[in-house]
């Protein structure tokens, strides 16, 4: 019986590689996608890069205006991320299964944080890019959308795996709704939200980037403006000005998190 | 008159499991009766239809003279506070310190906004520090309950549930994840409840010599049904009924030592 089971499982895995294998060759096959070709153009690419890509002197003057577009994002990002924290935090209490008030608002809250989650964050960009034209505020809002379904549904499953147990000790006890979110819910899950949130701010600087090419702002303009005017050396500093950003923000977030849970 | 009378209760999860069938028995004021019967046989959800945390599927359950099944939201509220209830997983918002754990016990009293930021009177800070002196968590008082070992944390559960004055405590496997000696404590505090304060104890319990240690009175639980209702002087066979033939030789021992 059990080597029987051993025999069976050895077969699904050779049939789940073989699947993933003719996957492979056809979307190749499919897409034109030279292998070789692709390998055989790395060298040349780090090629390029190592003798264009990179901050010379002169590109150093441009860093005060990178500053500010920089700092522009960061300020955006955050903004965008605690706005949406506090909305999905709402929304997570309805759809959650610990706190939801009925089945069927439940069923509405986790539906509309999928909609918001599973619209790409540069489809955000560009639908709202009709509306708002390019400024900031396309920038804030695609953000703010795209995290708020994010965080709604990161929040619901918080809320469901730490809080329950006490959620049902106060329940017992006769509290009423109000009090047990207060005294049960936000206590066990803040620390947690709060990673969460750090977490978007960080992922947000690195999409701002991009949602920056679309709506002409931030350090994702600036980017686009040195790039296609073919001042790479300035173009390479604005990518150094991004990683250095994002690891700050990732330390800072990092350190906090070690603080609070 | 009973504090508690269960009629016919049943519990259907879906189309076909029956977690309970046709439930009956009642309990007097003071009562220390053990709920015993192996996994899966409904003994966490019997406790959990008598103060509606379930609802049962057919039945009835009257407590202190009120029909549990026909009260609105806030009369529920008001009658839970009566019933005390003790986890196996102790369920303390874990975050917070004992003190704070103990007080929740007092939300059903206040109003929505003195709970929400935690307005509590002099009088139940103090009766809060009295039975956490009983309970000799007094040194813990101000310890997060992260920080508590598995049998302070339960005490923490049942100061919790002590201030509310209950007149009744449910206790689901209080004892079912700690160690020997933790478990002692805390039966022999249940038991002090019970006898001292008066308070009836309504104690679900995986270990047939504890029950048959503890309790004045055992019922028998198997399959959602009551297949005994009794003293606790058990025979062999009839620990046998109620866990069933396969439980084999160690429970036979053991209930077989304190029938003797």
């Amino acid at each position: 019986m059990r080597v029987e089971a051993l025999v069976k499982k050895r077969k699904y895995n050779v049939i789940f590689f073989a699947v993933l294998l003719i996957l492979t060759l056809t979307s190749i096959v499919l897409t034109e996608f030279d292998a070789a070709k692709g390998i055989t153009s790395i060298p040349r690419a780090i090629r390029w890069a190592t003798s264009n890509f990179y901050p010379d002197i002169k590109s150093l003057e441009k860093i005060p205006r990178i500053w500010i577009k920089l700092r522009e994002t960061i300020f955006l990002s955050i903004a965008a991320t605690t706005m949406a924290a506090i909305c999905a935090a709402f929304l997570a209490l309805l759809g959650s299964k610990t706190t939801r008030v009925n089945r069927l608002l439940g069923a509405a809250s986790r539906g509309i944080s999928s909609i918001f989650r599973n619209i790409p964050l540069t489809a955000w960009a560009l639908i709202l890019l009709l509306s708002f034209g390019q400024s900031s505020l396309t920038g804030f809002f695609a953000l703010f959308f795209f995290n708020f379904g994010f965080l709604a549904r990161a929040f619901v499953d918080t809320i469901d795996e730490v809080s329950s147990d006490g959620v049902e000790a106060l329940q017992a006890a006769g509290a009423t709704y109000f009090q047990i979110i207060f005294q049960a819910v936000i206590p066990t899950c803040l620390p947690q939200m709060i990673s969460w949130i750090l977490f978007m701010i960080e992922t947000n600087i690195r999409s701002a980037t991009l949602i920056g090419i679309l709506t002409g702002t931030g350090i994702g303009f600036i980017f686009e403006l040195y790039y296609k005017s073919f001042q790479y050396h300035v173009a390479s500093l604005v990518v150094i000005f991004i990683i250095i950003s994002v690891l700050v923000i990732e330390f800072i977030s990092n350190y906090v998190r070690r603080v609070i849970l | 008159m009973n504090l508690l009378e269960v009629t016919n209760l049943s519990k259907q999860y879906g189309h076909d499991l029956l977690a309970l069938q046709n439930i009956s028995f009642s309990v007097q004021n003071g009562e220390f009766v053990a709920v015993i019967g192996p996994s899966g046989a409904g003994k966490s959800t019997l406790l959990r239809c008598i103060n509606r945390m379930i609802d049962p599927t057919d039945g009835e359950v009257v407590f202190d003279g009120v029909q549990m099944s026909k009260l609105k939201k806030n009369e529920l509220r008001m009658q839970r506070r009566k019933i005390g209830m003790i986890f196996q997983h102790y369920n303390l918002v874990s975050r917070l310190t004992v003190i704070e754990n103990v007080l929740h016990g007092r939300l059903g009293y206040k109003s929505t906004f003195a709970g929400i930021v935690s307005h509590y009177g002099k009088d139940e800070k103090k009766q809060a520090f009295e039975i956490i002196e009983m309970l000799g968590l007094t040194e813990q008082v101000y310890k997060r309950c992260d920080q508590l070992s598995g049998g302070q944390k339960q005490r923490v559960g049942i100061a919790r549930a002590l201030i509310q004055n209950p007149r009744m405590m449910l206790c689901d496997e209080p004892i079912a994840s700690l160690d020997p000696s933790a478990s002692k404590v805390i039966m022999d505090y249940l038991r002090n409840i019970s006898t001292k304060l008066g308070i009836t104890c309504l104690v679900n319990l995986h270990q047939v010599d504890v029950a048959l240690n503890y309790a004045d009175r055992i019922i028998g639980v198997n399959k959602g049904k009551i297949v005994y209702d009794g003293p606790p002087n058990l025979t062999p066979e009839e620990v046998y009924m109620i866990y069933g033939s396969a439980a084999g030789d160690l429970i036979f021992d053991v209930g077989g030592q304190h029938a003797s």
